[in-house]
């Protein structure tokens, strides 16, 4: 088996005196979509911002297509081909759609914006309606889209979403789900994905961990860990959508 | 009527000097959150450059066509300008990035102290002035007791400071560069996300608010013929004044700030007293402070100082 695209290796990571993350091991493989699931504060956001060098890890490694970027700073891993729509959305509230998404393009190593616009259109027609729109005004999902179509015009080899269904309808929540899957089934997208819908995420991943205060508690395919008595009890209690 | 027109006429001429220095104010407190109390300064060191190479080109290099000597004076002052207060955000305002808040703003005033006495000791105290460039002016009422008359001076600062704004209006809203600078405003951290060098969009910043700030000093000097190591510090707390006026981080209301500025001044001058005008400046910013301190055209919700 080759290397996988994403590795992390005894991961460290920690804010001021709090330290968020206990030494990580997690790979991500070419053309998989993997998922991390854990309680509120577990630290996942702080996995995928340790990705990116913001928070950088004190120890550990993170190896990306080989190459080892824990050191790099947060610009120069945007460029290397990984792009995440992270917690909170964070678009650009005063800009419109477009600049929005003219900023994912930042990253591209090609330049036809025109094409990537047209392509993330296709995922997200209701954009393109939107175009001059303030992104401020958008509605919470139309947010969440933006973000996600704004991480694709990066055209990554890596997407990294970071609770893409947070707070939106189930329809739309769908959408999305529908959206990450058809990316990784046609594109060959690799995608890592953190998620509080822990049933859906699961279902939709090939493989799945889960994390407990910093550290990995579980790993497995997806359909193992959704059968576990430990993820059902911590995770899928209560009903899912 | 008569003296109102013409007050008016200087009131803008005055006012496009103030606007250009405020955007630099407005543009560095949007995107680092910081007040650039030297920005007054980079001012009055522009002129200093403008004045060094006027003197130059027209003594040493013998061009006599004032056109061309006033635009190669305006590229070079630019350029100079830039490079200085690049300098400056470098080694003074990057290394205290990510420290105490109050750290950057002691370091601009240090800054700003610093450039008054370099120029003070290096071009010495007094006054420097050079011969009048253009002359002639338009005569628009001639009244038995009053003339109304705009100058070429002041419609080649009209004139110059129109174009500029529009090329900076243009870079801000329309390239790359401009998107990449609201964006570092907006959210600095998802900007990096995104692959923008933050650093380097920071950079740029300054090196735009130094480039207008140097074509108000050019003017400056144009206007008034003298230019003196403390001419940084009043016309530069008016300029921030209009900053604060048209709503710190807005570049709209730095435009609309600074012309208001440069009328109230005007106007206070014409019709109350030339000893207080300064004062009027300063009471307008205390009074925007505590009525309306989001300014006229700024967001209620940027609270960063
Ligand atoms: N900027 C920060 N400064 C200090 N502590 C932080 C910061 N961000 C996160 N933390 C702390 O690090 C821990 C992990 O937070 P993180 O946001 O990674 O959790 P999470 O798993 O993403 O949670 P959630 O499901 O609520 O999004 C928490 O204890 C949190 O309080
Ligand atoms: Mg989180």
């Amino acid at each position: 088996m080759t290397a996988p695209l994403l590795c992390m290796r005894g991961l460290r990571a920690r804010y001021g005196a709090v330290i968020a993350l206990h030494g990580v091991d997690l790979d991500v493989a070419q053309g998989e979509i993997v998922t991390l699931i854990g309680a509120n504060g577990a630290g996942k956001s702080t996995l995928m911002m340790t990705i990116f060098g913001d928070p950088q890890a004190y120890e550990g490694q993170v190896i990306y297509d080989g190459q080892d970027i824990t050191r790099l700073p947060t610009h120069e891993i945007a460029r290397l081909g990984i792009a995440q729509s992270p917690e909170g959305r964070r678009i650009f509230p005063r800009m419109s759609v477009l600049e929005n998404l003219q900023m994912g393009a930042v990253a591209s190593a090609h330049r036809q914006v025109e094409a990537d616009l047209e392509r993330v259109f296709a995922f997200f027609p209701r954009l393109k309606e939107r175009l001059r729109q303030r992104s401020g005004t958008l509605s919470g999902g139309e947010q969440q889209m933006l973000a996600i179509a704004r991480a694709l015009m990066a055209r990554p080899r890596l997407l990294l979403l970071d609770e893409p269904s947070l707070g939106l309808a189930p329809l739309i929540a769908q959408h999305i789900f529908d959206v990450i899957r058809d990316l990784n089934a046609r594109e060959k997208l690799t995608v890592f994905l953190v998620e509080q819908n822990a049933y859906h995420a699961l279902k939709l991943a090939h493989r799945g961990y889960v994390m407990v205060n910093g550290e990995i508690t579980l790993r497995g395919s997806g359909r193992e860990l959704l059968e576990r008595p430990e993820v059902r009890a911590a995770y899928l209690e209560g009903g899912h959508a | 009527m008569e003296v109102f027109v013409q007050q008016l006429i200087n009131g803008i001429t005055l006012g496009s000097i103030y606007g250009l220095i405020a955007i630099g104010y407005t543009m560095v407190f949007g995107i680092i959150g910081m007040v650039n109390f030297a920005h007054g300064d980079v001012f009055m060191v522009s002129a200093f450059i403008a004045l060094i190479a006027y003197l130059v080109l027209t003594t040493w290099l013998g061009v006599s066509s004032v056109v061309l000597a006033l635009f190669v004076v305006l590229i070079v002052a630019m350029l100079l300008t830039s490079l200085v207060s690049w300098a400056i955000e470098r080694l003074a305002y990057r290394p205290l990035r990510g420290s105490f808040r109050l750290a950057p703003l002691i370091s601009a005033i240090g800054m700003s102290i610093f450039l008054m006495n370099f120029v003070q000791v290096a071009q010495g105290p007094r006054n420097k002035s050079i011969p009048p460039l253009i002359r002639g002016e338009f005569l628009l009422i001639d009244s038995a007791t009053y003339k109304v008359s705009l100058s070429h001076k002041q419609l080649i600062i009209w004139a110059v400071t129109a174009l500029l704004l529009a090329a900076f209006w243009y870079v801000v809203s329309r390239t790359s560069l401009g998107r990449a600078q609201r964006a570092c405003e907006q959210d600095r951290k998802m900007a990096a996300l995104l692959g923008v060098n933050v650093d380097r969009t920071i950079s740029a910043t300054f090196v735009i608010g130094a480039a207008l700030a140097a074509v108000a000093g050019t003017m400056y000097l144009t206007h008034y013929g003298v230019v003196s190591f403390a001419d940084g510090f009043v016309p530069g707390v008016k300029a921030f004044t209009a900053a604060v006026l048209g709503g710190i981080g807005s570049l709209p209301g730095a435009v609309l700030g600074g012309l208001l500025i440069g009328l109230i001044e005007t106007f206070w001058s014409a019709y109350f007293s030339t000893d207080y005008k300064d004062v009027a400046a300063f009471s307008i910013l205390a009074i925007t402070l505590i009525f309306l301190p989001q300014g006229i055209l700024g967001r209620p919700d940027v609270e960063k100082v």
